[in-house]
């Protein structure tokens, strides 16, 4: 069998334009690939790449001011370019079939879970007199246990990966020949996203569905399809077999793309510091709940042979002196939050268990977890924006959960947050210039002329050109308003930033460029930083240790080598394990 | 469909857990590399340092200049407010002057130099009608400035600390937002004080007691949505105290909602004051105001609608120019049209 199997889907030369109030936008052009019947092929590309809206298109559901303006569509023989919305409907569900990306808004709240399947069984004609047995069924193909009563819920009773299950099973509910998949995971954990993809494979095996996966995340696409076809600016720059174009990637955006996957990194970005501080640290690092002394550079126990092996005899470090010396220790912190429960009773919720690390001057320590690990709580503490219920937190030798007034606002400008959400971090009503002065402004600091030249320095500082200065956040893509953000938490000269999920929601090329910004900073300024992810791949390339974190408890803590190489816990391995494209052999 | 399942049965393999490997197909794939010259590379992430700097109200601005609606019902709010402050630019006759109005010109309809006819007290309606703008615009900007401080400061302190500031004030509100505006504003117009003291002020004042919680839930939303946001906790964080945060952050952030319903209410606030004037309880018979106009005109309807009609058509415009501005706004404020 083979090469004369007609493909199922075939996309040529296609054009998509939108229309827009500054004139037509040509989103997609001279974009072709090829589906076969039962074939997994993924379309990777950054935000903008044309990726969705190509998908889109092959199903008919592009936004009303966007339409194709050249090429064709053929599924299955038949051309769909223009075909008509009678014939689109009828295709869609039955023969081609969908999972949104967002799984807590794609469920429509106000219906139960089983309604919501049998609405689409329903649509393409397939709800019979057996419906209700037809819906648990599908539910329980798609992996969800004891389908005939989750059928009766309604959606918020679902975490975030069963209601990727229930849309899966929607998608698949009328046995559709096509699936079109576009980032079906990636607002979920990676654990998670590992299970629901597993099952999904298998799913769409078993039934010989051909799958389109839209992705940004190249090992996870390399993992589960055979054909990778890559976008950049609406174009398609190269297509091939997965495996082939992982190890031997011809364009230079696809080169690119392979160089920065994080999750084929293998290695810490390479950085001339202070490996004497990282040695000392790892030594105190071994057990977590009771840290060693500090023990002085030099006297490096044999047994942290992994972080030994680095040090560097003349590593210099801005502020070299006090290299090795802990700038910020979390001694059994916990943090229960109430409850509300039924009339006026409250029930309490342990966020954060007995949790202590420390971090020497001048390293990273990450800390891991999947969402709900209570690391965010964590930084939240150690940035002294929430009181803990008990522990301490030591900053630079003083406990900083007493602190008020005065010493508090000098605390202010030795730590340093910078958060997630690049559209949420900065003030839209503020230009940039406002942005980087504020910390300057608040703490008195120079008179405008000297903030106008810090805030220069700044911007320099974080490679974004000085005439940025008058722009507003609105204007700038999500790594621009990091960097910005970035710039803002350095004006004050801090000792520790605390990067809260700082690169999660940036496009993989323009993360690694940030975590290369952030490496060469700590490397310049001697910076401490504190990294909540829930990225492991993130992880190996920018921190030093590793607290892994697992419902409000540390599970396990060491030096990033080791827990990469010798995971002891279970749930680190799981969570090493789900890595995308981690056990690719490239 | 069944036909579809036959074929790749016997990869089946290739989808448990254990093969992540990487799936290799039966097809043959074709390795197509696109030339380079069709997508150069650009620089990672650089800035597009051609466009105009643009903030979020000169965005709004260059959205608003382009709607119809706006311009129309900007054009409009302009002529009126110019009516308003020089009255004496449109007619030569100021019936202020008790001399202006003659009763034997009593119901006389439209004649050379009076176009619009005369009220039963023999006074110019058309001039009535102009000078009568200051009064009623004066009401609607003074009650909406007055409900934009009380309700926008009650909205924002309960929204910003919640807990039980919020429980009290948004109480409060809710008790003042379920008192009919026309039936509270009787009740008080008719105590002693406010009573005797009739009075533009006094007017402002009974329709700001009772307009206010209107704003201050809209602001208390807005506040709520944006006081949790990053970048207050960002500025939190630099050492700027809470209250800061809310006057520097949080309010300027929560505007645009606030306009839009402002500018709204303004409109309704003119009409409130008619309603009130009508019912002889708003302004005094010697401030003009169409409100009055109207009521004095009710008993001649039948002989001589103009008088009725001229004042109405006034009010109706005005008021329907700042709701049509206020819907402009609406769509050049709102957030989810904004690029991201």
């Amino acid at each position: 069998m083979g090469s004369d199997v007609q493909p199922l889907l075939e996309i040529r030369d296609l054009a998509i334009t939108f229309q827009t109030a500054n004139g037509p936008v040509e989103a997609v052009r001279n974009a072709h690939l090829t589906v076969m019947p039962g074939e997994t092929v993924a379309i990777v590309g950054e935000s903008g790449s044309g990726k969705s809206t190509t998908a889109l298109a092959a199903i008919g559901l592009l936004p009303s001011n966007g339409g194709v303006s050249g090429g064709q569509i053929i599924f299955d023989g038949e051309d769909i370019t223009n075909a008509s919305e009678k014939r689109i409907v009828e295709l869609r569900g039955n023969s081609i079939g969908m999972v949104p990306q967002d799984p807590m808004s794609n469920l429509n709240p106000v219906w139960k879970i089983g309604f919501q399947v049998k609405e689409t069984l329903k649509a393409n004609g397939l709800a019979g007199a057996n419906s209700k047995e037809r819906v648990a069924e599908v539910l329980t193909e798609a992996g969800l246990p004891d389908a005939a009563t989750r059928a009766k819920q309604y959606p918020h009773e679902f975490s975030g990966g069963m209601r990727q299950r229930a849309l899966i099973a929607i998608g698949l509910a009328c046995r559709p020949r096509l699936l079109i998949a576009d980032e079906p995971t990636s607002a979920l954990d990676v654990t998670v996203q590992r299970q629901i993809l597993d099952h999904l494979d298998s799913m769409t095996t078993e039934l010989g569905t051909a799958v389109l996966l839209i992705t940004h995340d190249l090992g996870l696409a390399a993992e589960r399809a055979e054909k990778l076809v890559v976008m950049y600016k609406g174009q398609v720059v190269e297509s091939g077999p997965a495996l082939e174009i992982l190890r031997n990637p011809q364009h230079p955006y696809t080169q690119r793309l392979v160089n920065s996957a994080p999750s084929l990194a293998s290695r810490r970005l390479q950085s001339q510091k202070a490996k004497d501080a990282l040695a000392a640290a790892a030594a105190e690092l071994g057990s977590p709940v009771e840290p060693a002394p500090v023990v002085e550079a030099g006297h490096t126990p044999s047994t942290v042979h992994a972080a030994a092996k680095h040090a560097e005899p003349q590593a210099s470090l801005a502020k070299g002196a006090q290299a090795g010396e802990t700038i910020l220790e979390i001694k059994n912190l916990t943090k229960v939050f109430k409850l509300r429960g039924a009339l006026g009773k409250s029930t309490d919720f342990k966020a954060v268990d007995d949790v202590s690390f420390s971090v020497p001057r001048g390293t990273t320590m990450a800390i891991v977890g999947e969402s709900g690990s209570g690391k965010s709580t964590v930084a939240q503490m150690a940035l002294s924006l929430l009181a803990p219920t008990e522990g301490s937190i030591k900053f630079d030798g003083t406990d900083v959960t007493t602190l008020k007034g005065k010493p508090l606002f000098d605390f202010r400008r030795r730590v340093q947050p910078i958060f997630q959400d690049p559209y949420g971090s900065l003030d839209p009503m503020f230009n940039i210039y406002r942005t980087i002065e504020e910390p300057l402004k608040i703490h008195k600091i120079g008179d405008t002329k000297s903030r106008e030249k810090k805030v220069r320095e700044l911007l320099d500082q974080v490679s974004m050109p000085a005439s940025t200065m008058h722009r507003y956040p609105n204007e700038l893509s999500g790594g621009q308003r990091q960097r910005i953000a970035i710039a803002r938490a350095l004006a004050l000269n801090p000792d520790v930033i605390i990067c809260d999920e700082a690169v999660s929601a940036l496009d993989v090329l323009v993360q690694a460029q940030v975590l290369n910004l952030l490496n060469q900073l700590q490397e310049d300024l001697g910076l401490t930083y504190l990294f909540i992810t829930h990225d492991l791949a993130v992880v190996r390339q920018i921190a030093d240790h590793v607290t892994v974190m697992q419902k409000g408890r540390v599970v396990e803590a060491a030096s990033t080598d080791e827990v990469f190489s010798n995971p002891k816990q279970v749930y680190t391995q799981d969570l090493l394990n789900a890595i995308p494209g981690a056990t690719l052999l490239v | 469909m069944s036909e579809n399942l036959t074929p790749e049965k016997d990869l089946a393999a290739a989808g448990t857990p254990a093969a992540r490997q990487g799936k290799t197909s039966r097809h043959h794939i074709e390795h197509f590399v696109a030339p380079l010259e069709e997508t150069p590379l650009a620089a990672i992430d650089n800035v597009d340092e051609t466009a105009a700097p643009l903030s979020l109200w000169a965005d709004a601005w260059r959205n608003l200049r382009r709607q119809p609606l706006f311009i129309i019902s900007a054009l409009l709010i302009l002529a009126v407010l110019i009516v308003a402050i020089f009255p004496q630019w449109f007619t030569n006759i100021d019936p202020r002057i008790q001399s202006t109005c003659n009763l034997a010109d009593s119901g006389e309809p439209a004649r050379a130099g009076h176009s619009l006819g005369f009220t039963l007290q023999g006074c110019d309606v058309y001039a009535r009608m102009i000078y009568g703008t200051r009064a009623s615009l004066m009401v609607g900007v003074f009650t909406t400035l007055g409900v934009l401080i009380l309700g926008g400061a009650m909205g924002a302190l309960a929204g910003y600390y919640g807990g039980w500031m919020d429980a009290i004030l948004a109480r409060l509100g809710d008790i003042f937002f379920a008192l009919p505006l026309i039936l509270g504003a009787i009740v008080i117009m008719q105590l002693p004080a406010f009573r005797d003291n009739r009075s533009v002020w006094v007017v402002v004042a009974t329709l700001v007691i009772f307009g206010w919680p209107q704003i201050a839930r809209i602001t208390r939303g807005a506040v709520i949505e944006n006081r949790n946001s990053d970048y207050v906790t960002a500025s939190k964080a630099l050492g700027l105290s809470p209250f800061r945060a809310l006057i520097k952050h949080v309010l300027p952030n929560s505007l645009a909602p606030i306009i839009v319903v402002a500018s709204i209410s303004l409109g309704t606030f003119i009409v409130a004051e008619a309603t009130l004037s009508f019912l002889g309880i708003g302004l005094p018979q010697s401030i003009m105001s169409w409100g009055n106009d109207i009521a004095n005109a009710q008993s001649q309807v039948r002989n001589n609608p103009g008088v009725l009609l001229w004042p109405a058509l006034a009010l109706s415009i005005t008021v329907l120019s700042f709701i049509m501005l206020g819907d402009a706004l609406r769509d050049a404020l709102d957030p989810k049209a904004r690029k991201r």
